[in-house]
């Protein structure tokens, strides 16, 4: 049985990490807290937009941070609500279809992405996907440190943890699939026997062509 | 004494000029060599509106259209899609016309529950532009996208099962049509392959019911794809449309066109080079010379974007069967040219257009299906070629794909194709894996790809020809791989294909050419029949 690894960010949703993070950033305890989160991650924009530019690991170690001193309860309290808000709203008409379309095919689907874990097995659970690889923050004393588990799930790393999960799994990487929209994910694609670019960026785009890698595009309703 | 439409070569002929793609080529073929020419375009019908209407009033085999309508009916009517015909024809598309005419009917008999289709089966969908090109702005305006749309052969829930034929062929076909009270197929008949059983059966249904008669054991079977009754391809598909009409009521309406694919300025391609006036000799020149020195993307430009100016011959409707037994005629008269005596060695140019190809460049798979599938199966009778024989094509074989239409086929022909080239391992070992990759799926129900399995289709198509054929040659290949992969020999010139043919075939080798485009056909005679060649205008004898 093959499996089937999606990207999320720009693949499924047309959100980012930074949405689900300011959702949670505008929900602190007090109004107070959460402009005092605004301001520290208004103050460190700069720093976030060199990140991205350089490595997506740094980026998605830096955005984290603001969740430093996020109570646990908190985080899963407010998860349903993110995703009901954020993330299912900014699903791409066809997402659900895809997804379908590989679970109809006997694949294991598996949500591949540096979002946050909670969230990410919401989506899961609503896409009908098998398995999460994803980010997990890290909890000292039932409260957020800012800091995520390692391994971190970007880039490269991405491609790392997609090995050992087929491995683990029993699928041969050369029946599997794989489903990215960015540049950033080359390496998770490549690895696999069946790669898709799915609202490609045009670097990602480019690639794919020359590769002749199917390009498809979610956001066209069928 | 042969056909008009036969030229043998002597020591004063001039060269031929054959398509080489979307370029043109000379070739000086050895003299005594046969070279078959298109009839001249059958005149058409002087009012077409008047012809749909008496077809619709007056139908075979039916009740008129106007006695199958009740006020409140569900009616669907599925439509040719933009493969037909090659190319595109010129506004207003004679389905454009039928349509507006049956709608206005249907209207003024209290049916408003209507939506429209497009039969693509497993063809790409097809775009707006296409679709207002072949339907013009008023039907589209009313009814696109949502009463008005391409059929999808892979939705889910999307088919219908209508029964199993005794062979066992399943047979489903599009849920809206499948639930309708009444389903009108509107077909454009521009090959005699074309239309019959094939429209509802075919361009309906979904991946089972292909499955039964798009595989390489059916195709081997079809001597030729063009003569129905010799096709297995064709037994199949009339076994699962009986089956549907017995549980479905079906009007079909089927329209034949004449063969005028170029217009006036460039109607000396179809014509004898011998032939040829002072001014249509220069154009020659002129046209070859600027295909030449023209990018290859302004000459699929300028070839895909100007329609052909097709005159409609036939309009028929009426019960399936009945309806195509006539249309069948008026193609066979437009296209057959009687020939007597099988080549050795079989010559054609592969133009730049295919069923599969409108709007996108001619891929090397695609090229194998114009050469080994259509080209070869130009044929009603014996094959044009001798078991055994070879063929020698005209084409750059450019590695080159359009990446949105044709994406799975890239796959195909890189990474399958090296494996094997036998059909019969392909279907077995390699389509069911990749006919189903959701990403190849995807792009053919929300993109504008053809589906997986059509990649495969393709190559089945050119299985009769593969099976048949001892040796194929392509001439002015720009690569030697892709010929490679495809199993055939390359050749610089025609004097160096010709040359290698020799040397596998007997020592005066009977040379026959085809000169298309435009579109025509052989009937093919091991000997002259006693009764006399057909007329240049009469329809062949099987059908009188």
């Amino acid at each position: 049985m093959p499996a089937s690894y999606f990207d999320v960010d720009g693949t499924l949703v047309s959100t980012n990490l930074v949405h689900p993070t300011l959702y949670y950033m505008m929900r602190q305890e007090t109004p107070l807290h959460s402009l005092g989160k605004l301001g520290k991650a208004l103050f460190r924009a700069p720093l976030l937009a060199y990140a991205e530019l350089q490595d997506r690991r740094m980026f998605n170690e830096m955005l984290f941070m603001s969740y430093e001193g996020t109570s646990e309860d908190r985080l899963i309290t407010l998860a349903e609500d993110a995703f009901k808000t954020v993330i299912k709203p900014n699903l791409f008409p066809g997402a659900k279809d895809l997804i379908q379309s590989c679970v109809d095919r006997g694949h294991q689907v598996v949500i591949v992405s540096g979002a946050l874990d909670f969230l990410m097995q919401l989506l899961a659970e609503h896409l009908g996907a098998h398995d999460v690889i994803a980010n997990k923050l890290e909890i000292k004393h039932r409260e957020a440190t800012g800091k995520l588990m390692r391994p971190v799930v970007a880039g490269p790393e991405k491609a790392a943890l997609i090995r050992d999960h087929a491995k683990k799994n029993g699928h041969s990487l050369e029946d599997c699939f794989a489903y990215s929209d960015s540049y950033s994910d080359v390496p998770m694609l490549s690895i696999v026997g069946h790669p898709a670019a799915v609202n490609p960026d045009r670097r990602l785009r480019q690639l794919a062509s020359t590769y002749h890698w199917p390009i498809i595009k979610l956001g066209d309703a069928a | 004494m042969s056909h008009p439409s036969v030229v043998t070569i002597d020591s004063r002929s001039a060269p031929r000029t054959l398509f080489y793609g979307d370029q043109l080529m000379d070739v000086d073929l050895p003299t005594g060599s046969r070279v078959v020419y298109p009839k001249p375009p059958l005149t058409p019908v002087k009012d077409v509106d008047a012809a749909i209407r008496y077809a619709i009033h007056h139908p075979y085999n039916s009740e008129p259209l106007y006695a199958l309508l009740k006020p409140g009916m569900k009616v669907t009517i599925a439509i040719d899609d933009i493969s037909l015909p090659l190319p595109p024809m010129r506004r207003p598309d004679v389905r454009e016309r039928v349509c507006t005419i049956v709608l206005d009917l249907l209207a003024d008999h209290g049916v408003d529950d209507v939506e429209l289709i497009i039969a693509t089966a497993f063809h790409r969908r097809m775009k707006e532009f296409e679709v207002r090109h072949m339907l013009g702005d008023k039907i589209v305006d009313r009814y696109w996208p949502k009463k008005l749309y391409n059929h999808d052969a892979e939705a889910p829930d999307g088919l219908v099962h209508i029964g199993d034929t005794s062979e066992g062929e399943v047979c489903e076909i599009n849920r809206r049509a499948a639930e309708s009270d009444l389903i009108i197929y509107l077909n454009v008949n521009y090959v005699p392959m074309d239309g019959g059983h094939k429209s509802v059966s075919t361009g309906l249904c979904g991946y089972k019911s292909l499955m039964a008669h798009h595989n390489p054991r059916v195709m081997r079977d079809c001597h030729s794809y063009m003569d129905p009754e010799k096709s297995a391809l064709n037994t199949s598909v009339v076994r699962m449309g009986r089956v549907i009409n017995a549980k479905k009521r079906v009007f079909t309406i089927e329209t034949t066109i004449n063969n005028r694919m170029f217009d006036r300025p460039l109607e000396f391609l179809a014509k004898n080079e011998d032939d040829l006036s002072g001014p249509e000799r220069a154009a020659l020149r002129a046209l070859k010379v600027t295909l030449d020195k023209t990018p290859q993307p302004l000459r699929q430009a300028i070839f895909q974007r100007v329609p052909s100016p097709y005159g409609v011959t036939g309009v028929f409707a009426g019960e399936t069967e009945a309806v195509h037994v006539h249309t069948l005629k008026k193609s066979y008269d437009q296209y057959l040219v009687p020939v007597v005596g099988q080549a050795d060695i079989l010559i054609s140019g592969v133009p730049y257009i295919s069923p599969y190809n409108v709007n996108a460049f001619l891929n090397p798979l695609l090229v194998q299906v114009m050469a080994n599938g259509y080209l070869f199966n130009l044929y009603k009778g014996i094959p044009m070629v001798k078991k055994g024989g070879t063929m020698i094509v005209l084409h750059p074989c450019t590695d080159k794909f359009d990446n949105e239409q044709h994406a799975p086929y890239i796959e195909f022909v890189h990474r399958l194709l090296p494996e094997t080239r036998d059909a019969m391992e392909l279907h077995k070992r390699f389509e069911k894996k990749f006919a189903s990759n959701p990403a190849y799926v995807k792009m053919y129900r929300s993109g504008h790809a053809y589906h997986p399995a059509h990649a495969f289709f393709m190559w089945y198509w050119g299985e009769a020809g593969r099976q048949h054929l001892g040796r194929m040659i392509v001439v002015g290949a720009d690569n030697e791989y892709i010929p490679k992969l495809m199993g055939w020999e390359t050749a610089r010139t025609m004097d160096e294909a010709l040359r290698m043919a020799r040397t596998t075939a007997p020592p005066k080798p009977e040379i026959l050419a085809l000169h298309v485009a435009p579109t025509m056909m052989t009937e093919m005679f091991a000997e002259k029949p006693a009764k006399g060649l057909p007329g240049a205008s009469e329809p062949p004898p099987s059908l009188g």
